[in-house]
């Protein structure tokens, strides 16, 4: 939709200083969705010239925040040569928006957005990401997405901070990797979504809570764990207010979908397949 | 700075605002194929191809298109004007009703199909779920639009009076593909000024002054307009013949508001920015007022009385008690029918607040035009409506203007479902522009379609039925409160038909009902498709499912031993409906429908392993149309060409009456549906039309143009008689001509003979209809569906609907509205939803927000219609728009209850939902089977 009060587009190369009522252009999708009327200025990210996608020497991957879902998932379907690359297009199809969105939305986007049922957070959580943030002088720091997204829309992010990129470490690509995920609706926002990846090196296992609950909870187990053990940690951890209540899911029902996913994740993850394994 | 963008090929210059999207930007440079559904992203209706890539153009920042080429729907046609292929196979399958969504989808078609093979192709044209996630359509329930995709054709063209019970295309099919149709808003009006509207943050609050000097300030602003420049007259927003149907409770600008919303002062501008920064900068003293958000409470005694004040001259039964409407009725005495009874099973069933939905959101577009006379102008009023004769009625009576001062007009509209049976935008715009003598628009957002528009009546139904042992039912007994919200526009209205029909389908000596309909400070609930009925059956039906369970009984055996019979009265607590025949009888059909299909049904096989299996049925009656009289003129005319003009008041929204109407005359007049062309829903083509609600443009202006038409016919032959001088009797018409034994005489000619011979009036003939007396139809949903009790999640293995249409005049066509229906239906039974807070505020007012049906969510249809042959409807037709909707919300929950042992009595049934209850009954049988244990 229109936005009727920006008065301005400035290209963000110019690094003009930041002021009250600007906010950063990723894709837009986000913020010609609503009406922005604290907004004045939108500083455009679209001209500079990121590379989307930089598989670095040591495995690791750095998706630049410009990069849009469609570059994404085209990497990991044809691109990237890892065994998590799965796991690249299963989050994209999580997203509730149509693959013309992706067209446009970028990774950055969502991530910044902070949403319980952002896939790219899901995804970066879920292979132990971490944000490149820059302020404003220049200055940049690392946090981890896990880290990055505190709650419903709360990001640890300073008014004008940037996220640059988002990189995701070499040994995280090579995990196995396990999937799932709940809507209300067909092919709907997700209510819950579970990854769960292993570690080939010592065969350590990560799950990762997303959508159920306000924030990405990540739970890294020296060795697979039992169901009850699981199931007991995801319970001490996750407090009763961070299981999600809003209008895509009760939450006592987003709780008992954040367990089973887990459990059903923890399943596949253990059960060695008859091929392709290790 | 310099901008360049190419649009179809053709080179644009002109900068666009800083925050504009492109959506807007095209269409003002005229390309108003390029819809708004939702304007956040969310429906697809706006995609174009920037570069070759489809987006969304409401999204797309329009500086960011500076050098890039784009294609909209209007180019997707070859230069020379022949149709992409996508086009044409949406015009085979008729993929589209109202066509708002259409060229979304063939954007959204042509793009994944120029994909294919490519490296970038991931297989979304064999996964529509998947390709169409962001496109939605409120109209088909997208098994046209899946035939559109894969090319099944289905529109025929048949010979000469042949066209009746034929797949006759709808004759504005390629206008909606090329994107040439023209809805309300895609029109270039000079000097036209916009508006916004400044609206309450109060749910219940009497304004205390308003400062509008800031706000006037604003470069731009023309005009800001509060209550002290609207007249005191009060109406109502409803529309219907008889306007006394509804209290009249409602200002153009009150000076008290009473839902959070509420419209409290227009901002005129020379563009939509300044009217929004108008809108910001208005100061309002407000006094707040205690409010009531449930009907319950606000029918106590001292809840905050909401209408305070207003006189018995404004016909609300009870200010003091908030009760707009209310009835009372008795037969027999349920008392006695219940202590007959050797089962009596009572429950509360409810229903939500759902939204219409509609891809084209309200709004108009007034101006003034030279009067035909040449004796000044008069004000045309462009609108999203579905009744321009009575929005004229109610503007001339706002406004103290003769009617020929006044002209409504509706274009092809986006889209109603009974939300545009309303004026909610005319009488502002009006006000505005009677006072600048200058053009005016306002165009509804999204959100405004929801907190700023009407929603269905949110209900609750105590329902007890008592029956003897060999199932019949001894009596039946309602108590029914209906949410009007702030202001009664339909309310009694629909109060009174959702207790008519669906008591009268049951035989039982005792019946009683108490219906409510309450003033809340909530948003206005108003007409909505089904109007009452769907949500009191949805109580009946689940109920008498109940209650054969209860008795051991098969709930179809049970329902065949009650309903009425083809012979029978139709008796309602509220009285009788004189005029209400059953004038063709198919519900025996319907439920033989329901019947074979569950004898043959093999669906539970398909359901996964460990999910609960369970098949249910509703079924439903309805009037073919309004009570009280529902007019229709219509007027068929031969041309000097040879060819046909309809002009019907009834306006077209994707119903594909204006199909029928051509086939009907085509009928008549024994030619073919391209020599016909038709005028309608404008105040100018003929003299009255009560509007296209109450599924009445089939039976009731339909059958005005088979009068017309039949009339025509007549006065030809004779005309062609006379000036032949052949025998009348034998004259025959035809396509081209009429035979005059065996002299042809065209219709040119005929047309060049009525005027040489003085009778160019036998050249045209009328067509009157006044909607009495009335039939019923009748409707049966069955489905099988399998639960997984693990998440609550649904499927729907199986969906058979049968359909009591009489005489089916287009099959392909109502068999969309049938699945439409059900599609609407199913999304208001799984998880539509307008919620509020607790101030009465809406919160869900967005597509994402707010989940409409989508591809993935909407099963296939086998859809039957019965063989029947209504004796009042034109040529055997009966209605057949807003009844598919009623018996879906209870065949799904009595299914649920049949998979799962639990009966839902809240609508929706969402998974998190359907889990929860499973998990309590758990739970339940657990702790109770411990209990047993230690005893």
């Amino acid at each position: 939709m229109d936005l009727n009060t920006i008065t301005d587009v400035r290209d963000a190369r110019t690094r003009e200083p930041w002021r009250p009522g600007d906010a950063w252009l990723g894709g837009g999708t986000y913020l010609f969705s609503e009406p922005q009327p604290r907004l004045r200025r939108l500083v455009d990210l679209s001209r500079m010239d990121w590379e989307p996608l930089t598989r670095h020497p040591d495995g690791s991957l750095e998706i630049a925040a410009t990069c849009t879902i469609a570059q994404l998932s085209r990497h990991g379907r044809r691109f990237l040569d890892a065994p998590a690359a799965p796991l690249v297009e299963q989050c994209c199809r999580a997203f509730l928006a149509s693959f013309k969105i992706w067209n446009m939305a970028t990774v950055g986007g969502n991530l910044c957005n902070g949403l319980p049922a952002g896939p790219m957070i899901s995804l970066t959580a879920a292979l132990d990401g971490s944000c490149l943030l820059m302020a404003q002088d220049g200055s940049t720091r690392e946090v981890k997405v896990a880290d990055f997204i505190r709650g419903a829309g709360v990001k640890d992010l300073a008014e004008g901070e940037l996220l640059r990129s988002v990189t995701l470490p070499g040994r995280a690509l090579e995990c196995r990797t396990a999937f799932r995920q709940a809507s209300l609706y067909g092919l709907g926002r997700s209510g819950a979504l579970v990854i769960g990846t292993l570690d080939p090196v010592d065969g350590s296992m990560a799950v990762t809570v997303t959508a159920a609950t306000t924030r990405p909870f990540r739970f890294w187990f020296p060795l697979p764990p039992t169901a009850g053990r699981l199931r007991a940690v995801i319970d001490a951890a996750v407090t009763g207010p961070e299981w999600f209540d809003d209008i895509h899911g009760l939450p006592e029902w987003r709780r008992h979908m954040g367990l089973r996913l887990a459990e059903e994740v923890r399943r596949e993850l253990t059960h060695t397949p008859g091929e392709g394994a290790r | 700075m310099s901008f360049d963008i190419q649009v179809n090929g053709r080179p644009f210059d002109t900068e666009p605002r800083a925050g504009q999207c492109l959506r807007t930007y095209l269409r003002e440079r005229g390309w108003f194929g390029v819809k708004k559904g939702c304007d956040a992203g969310d429906c697809g209706a706006c995609t174009v191809h920037v570069d070759g890539e489809p987006v969304h153009s409401c999204l797309y920042p329009a500086v960011r298109a500076e050098g890039r080429a784009v294609t909209t729907v209007e180019g997707l046609a070859s230069p020379d004007g022949e149709l992409h292929p996508v086009q044409q196979r949406f015009l085979d399958a008729q993929g589209y009703q109202c066509g708002m969504c259409t060229a979304g989808f063939l954007m959204t078609t042509a793009a994944l199909e120029a994909e294919r093979g490519t490296p970038h192709d991931d297989g979304k044209l064999d996964d529509l779920p998947r390709a169409f996630k962001g496109n939605i359509c409120r109209c088909t329930g997208y098994r046209a639009i899946e035939d559109a995709v894969r090319g099944v054709r289905h529109v025929e063209r048949p010979g000469a009076g042949k066209a009746v019970g034929r797949n006759v295309a709808a004759p504005a099919g390629p206008q909606v593909v090329t994107g040439t149709a023209r809805y309300t808003f895609d029109v270039e009006v000079p000097g036209l000024l916009h508006m916004k509207l400044l609206r309450s943050p109060h749910p219940h609050a009497r304004i205390l002054a308003i400062d509008t000097s800031a706000a006037l300030r604003v470069p731009g602003v023309v005009a800001v307009l509060t209550h002290e420049d609207a007249p005191d007259t009060l109406y109502s927003s409803a529309r219907h013949e008889h306007p006394t149907e509804d209290p009249d409770d409602t200002r153009v600008l009150d000076d008290v508001v009473r839902y959070v919303g509420q419209r409290v002062a227009a901002v005129v501008a020379d563009s939509e920015q300044a009217a929004e920064e108008g809108c910001r900068r208005i100061e309002v003293t407000y006094e707040e007022l205690p409010y009531v958000v449930d009907p319950e409470e606000a029918m106590r005694p001292g809840a905050p009385v909401i209408h305070a004040g207003k006189g018995p001259e404004v016909r609300i039964a009870r200010v003091e008690n908030n009760v707009a409407g209310e009835v009372h009725g008795e037969i027999g005495s349920v008392e006695d029918g219940f202590a007959e009874a050797d089962v009596v099973y009572e429950e509360t069933f409810r229903t939500q607040r759902v939204q219409h939905a509609s891809l084209e959101t309200h709004g108009c577009v007034a101006y003034f035009e030279p009067k035909e006379d040449g004796t000044g102008e008069r004000l045309t009023v462009r609108s999203s409506t579905q009744t321009p004769f009575l929005t004229r009625r109610a503007l001339c009576a706002l406004y103290g203007l003769p009617e020929d001062e006044v002209r409504v007009i509706a274009g092809r509209v986006g889209g109603g479902f009974g939300g545009k049976q309303e004026m909610l935008t005319e009488d502002v715009v009006t006000l505005a522009a009677l006072k600048l003598r200058r053009p005016v628009k306002l165009e509804y957002t999204r959100a405004e379609q929801f907190y700023g528009a009407t929603t269905r009546h949110p209900f609750t139904i105590g329902i007890k039925v008592g029956a003897r042992a060999d199932g019949t039912l001894t009596a039946v007994q309602m108590r029914v409160v209906a949410n009007t919200g702030a202001y009664g526009n339909h309310g009694p209205a629909v109060m009174f038909h959702s207790v008519g029909e669906s008591f009268a389908v049951y035989r039982a000596p005792h019946k009683k009902v108490d219906a409510y309909s309450v003033y809340t400070n909530v948003v206005p609930a108003g007409a909505f498709r089904g109007y009452g009925l769907g949500q009191v059956t949805f109580a009946v039906e689940s109920v008498m499912d109940e209650l054969a369970r209860r008795l051991g009984t098969d709930p179809l055996v049970l329902r065949e031993k009650n309903i009425i019979g083809p012979g029978d009265a139709m008796h309602s607590p509220i009285g009788e409906e004189e005029d209400l025949y059953i004038a063709s009888y198919g519900l025996d059909q319907c439920l033989s429908v329901v019947r074979k299909a569950m004898a043959e049904d093999r669906s539970a096989e398909d359901a996964p392993e460990g999910w609960l299996v369970g098949q249910g049925t509703g079924m439903a009656m309805i009037a073919t149309g309004p009570p009280g009289g529902h007019y229709a003129d219509a007027r068929v005319s031969l041309l000097e060409d040879g060819t046909y003009d309809i002009a019907v008041g009834t306006a077209e929204f994707g119903n594909g009456t204006t199909t029928v109407h051509e086939q009907i005359t085509a009928g008549a007049l024994n030619t073919t549906e391209d020599r016909i062309a038709v005028r309608q829903s404008d105040t100018d083509v003929v003299r009255h039309d009560t509007g296209a609600f109450g599924s009445a443009g089939t039976v009731v202006a339909g059958k005005a143009v088979l009068l017309a038409a039949t009339s025509l016919a007549e006065r030809l032959r004779t005309l062609a008689a006379r000036h032949t001088g052949v025998a009348r009797h034998l004259c025959v018409l035809g396509a081209e001509s009429v035979d005059c034994a065996g002299r042809l005489v065209t219709l040119k000619e005929l047309y060049e003979a009525g005027h040489a011979l003085g009778a160019a009036e036998e050249l045209a003939a009328d067509g009157h209809w006044g909607g009495s007396p009335r039939s019923v139809a009748f409707n049966a949903q069955w489905f099988r569906i399998a639960v997984d009790p693990g998440s609550g999640e649904i499927r729907i293995l199986r969906s058979v609907h049968s359909a009591d249409a009489g005489k089916v005049m287009n099959p392909m066509q109502c068999r969309g509205q049938v699945e439409g229906g059900v599609a609407q239906a199913l999304g208001a039974t799984l998880f539509e939803t307008v919620r509020i807070d607790g101030r009465g505020e809406v919160t869900t007012a967005a597509f994402r927000r707010y989940r409409l049906p989508q591809y993935a969510d909407v099963p296939r249809t086998e859809v039957h219609f019965t063989e029947t042959s209504d004796a009042i409807g034109p040529l055997g037709a009966k209605s057949m728009s807003e009844s598919p909707f009623n018996p879906v919300a209870p065949a799904f929950a009595n299914a649920l209850r049949d998979a799962t042992g639990i009966r839902f009595t809240e609508l929706p049934v969402t998974r998190d939902r359907v889990w929860l209850a499973l998990d309590r009954e758990a739970r339940r049988t657990r702790t109770v089977g411990s209990e047993d244990g230690r005893k």
